[in-house]
């Protein structure tokens, strides 16, 4: 029987993404974010009822690859998969068998071997979600890819912006931080520009990739006078694990990273205006924010956190739908 | 454009009037009564009932609440409707309630499955009941039967059955069309229907 395709009679919209797998922000239109907005704020309801379950995605199993080590991007995918009903198989790098020689590509498809419809994977890489895209059977889900991007964090980064601040299109939105080794940064930048907001870079020059002005947004050095312009500053979280791996340290020391690229209340109250705080977590207290900050009333870091599973599952469940069923 | 109106003005007013007063013999004084509405359609008859019920009972105030089946539907995966077509405001727990659920349309009866389905996501009712305001009988693909029937319709595979209300469609009446007038209908099929 040929599936009935028309709309629904009864004012439902007709839509589905137009991609098969969430590889990078840059495969998505608008139209495709506003989509996983929408679908997001039904599992964010969902998500408050005394049982946080529905059964959508109960024949679909889905594979968590973590080649780098993560722990609240895993978990946040694994409840957003649990509550749309999946079969889970989580898979980390320390107990791989990549660490015994196997390529990425032996690795998924024995995973896939095993009836995996969906695979969401981080690996330290950049590229990797794309690579395993054109050779395995099975809709891709990057969950960060070394440099490149991290999709699901910047949707759920502007997903937050839209709540607290009922629109994202021109929206002031500042990134301060380690904007060369951000994933997050990459994606957030593609993503508020499709949905309309303006986009400051903050950071020393050593964290800031060259041309980035060439990605459509602003660059400056002073946070000072970055925050007085901003309406939403997301402070990055300087990645110790990435820094000086070429052998130069990219600053002096935290102290003096904190000095001039930190955010404590005393920087805050001379912006003379309420902006509202981000983070993507997990947070250096006293380097990229202070407690006081994180804590601070206009943060919504842990509003981050609960949306995260939200717009996962909506992201989850829309590259569902566009799995055949089986005849 | 042949569009067949069964019921409208006077009649309409008198068959709402009738499930009211069908809810209250049956309730008494709906204080342990929950009234829910099913997106997107079935919230419009809910609301309205809603209304009705509070002019008759000036003195109790009624449970209401509003239900998405988006995302319990049967036919994912089938048909490319994936967005929720209307938000859940449920904000009381259904432990111990009489439930009455209540949409416009009663077709084959898979709404009403995946509106009970996520129902029980809010609690445990004490009973559970249908109301509906055109019941399309014989057409039915599951075992599921209303308890209060504004109006009984006989239809055939290719019509489609449509109430409109006076505040989002300008007057209230129950139309039936014939898919010839609709413009984009597939050939009918009633496994594959979307109506209620």
């Amino acid at each position: 029987m040929t599936p009935n395709l028309r709309p629904s009679s009864s004012g439902g919209q007709s839509e589905q993404l137009s991609t098969d797998h969430l590889l990078g922000i840059q495969d998505l239109s608008a139209e495709d974010i506003e989509l996983i907005f929408r679908t997001a704020d039904g599992f964010k309801e969902v998500l408050a009822r005394p049982i946080k379950k529905v059964p959508s995605l109960r024949d679909i199993t889905i594979a968590n690859l973590f080649f780098e080590n993560s722990t609240r991007t895993r978990i946040s995918f694994e409840l957003a998969e649990k509550r749309l009903s999946a079969d889970v198989l989580n898979f980390s790098s320390s107990s791989s068998s990549t660490k015994k020689g196997e390529t990425l590509i032996d690795t998924v498809n024995n995973i896939l071997a095993m009836k995996v419809d969906m695979v969401v994977m981080r690996h330290p890489d950049p590229g990797a979600a794309l690579f395993l895209s054109k050779h395995v059977n099975a809709r891709i889900v990057n969950a960060g890819d070394g440099t490149h991007e991290h999709p699901t964090q910047a949707l759920l980064d502007a997903y937050s912006i839209r709540e607290k601040l009922q629109k994202v299109k021109g929206v002031k939105v500042l990134i301060v931080g380690d904007i060369l080794h951000s994933r997050v940064a990459l994606s957030n930048v593609h993503c508020l520009k499709k949905l309309g907001a303006e986009v400051m870079l903050c950071g020393p020059t050593t964290l800031m990739p060259r041309h980035a002005e060439s990605l459509g947004v602003r660059v400056e050095h002073d946070l000072d006078k970055a925050l007085r312009w901003c309406d939403v500053a997301n402070m990055l979280r300087i990645q110790l694990e990435r820094q000086g791996s070429d052998g130069i340290s990219n600053f002096p020391s935290l102290r003096e990273y904190a000095m001039l690229y930190g955010l404590d209340e005393e920087r805050y109250a001379r912006i003379g205006k309420p902006i509202t705080i981000m983070h993507p977590g997990p947070i250096n207290r006293g380097v990229e924010i202070t407690s006081g900050i994180a804590d601070h009333a206009e943060s919504i870091i842990l509003e981050q956190v609960e949306n995260g599973v939200a717009v996962r599952m909506a992201v989850l469940y829309l590259l569902a739908a566009r799995i055949p069923r089986p005849q | 454009m042949q569009a067949l109106t069964l019921v409208e003005g006077r009649a309409f007013e008198l068959t709402l009037q009738r499930l009211c007063h069908q809810l209250i013999e049956d309730h008494g004084d709906l204080s342990g009564t929950a009234l829910i509405g099913l997106q997107p359609r079935g919230v419009l008859f809910a609301r309205r009932m809603k209304l009705e019920l509070e002019r008759i009972q000036t003195d109790t105030a009624i449970t209401y609440g509003e239900l998405d089946i988006t995302f319990h539907r049967d036919d994912f995966r089938h048909r490319p409707v994936t967005a929720p077509s209307g938000t859940t405001e449920l904000d009381f727990n259904l432990d111990g309630k009489r439930v009455v659920l209540i949409d416009d349309v009663l077709h084959t009866g898979r709404s009403i499955r995946a509106g009970l389905d996520a129902m029980l996501s809010f609690g445990r009712p004490d009973s559970v009941q249908l109301m509906v305001l055109v019941d399309r009988r014989f057409s039915r693909e599951l075992p599921i039967q209303p308890d209060y029937v504004g109006k009984w319709v006989d239809s055939i595979d290719g019509q489609r059955v449509k109430v409109e209300w006076q505040g989002t469609d300008g007057r209230d009446r129950i139309l039936l069309l014939t898919s010839d007038d609709r413009e984009g209908v597939v050939p009918p099929s009633r496994s594959t229907s979307v109506d209620a």
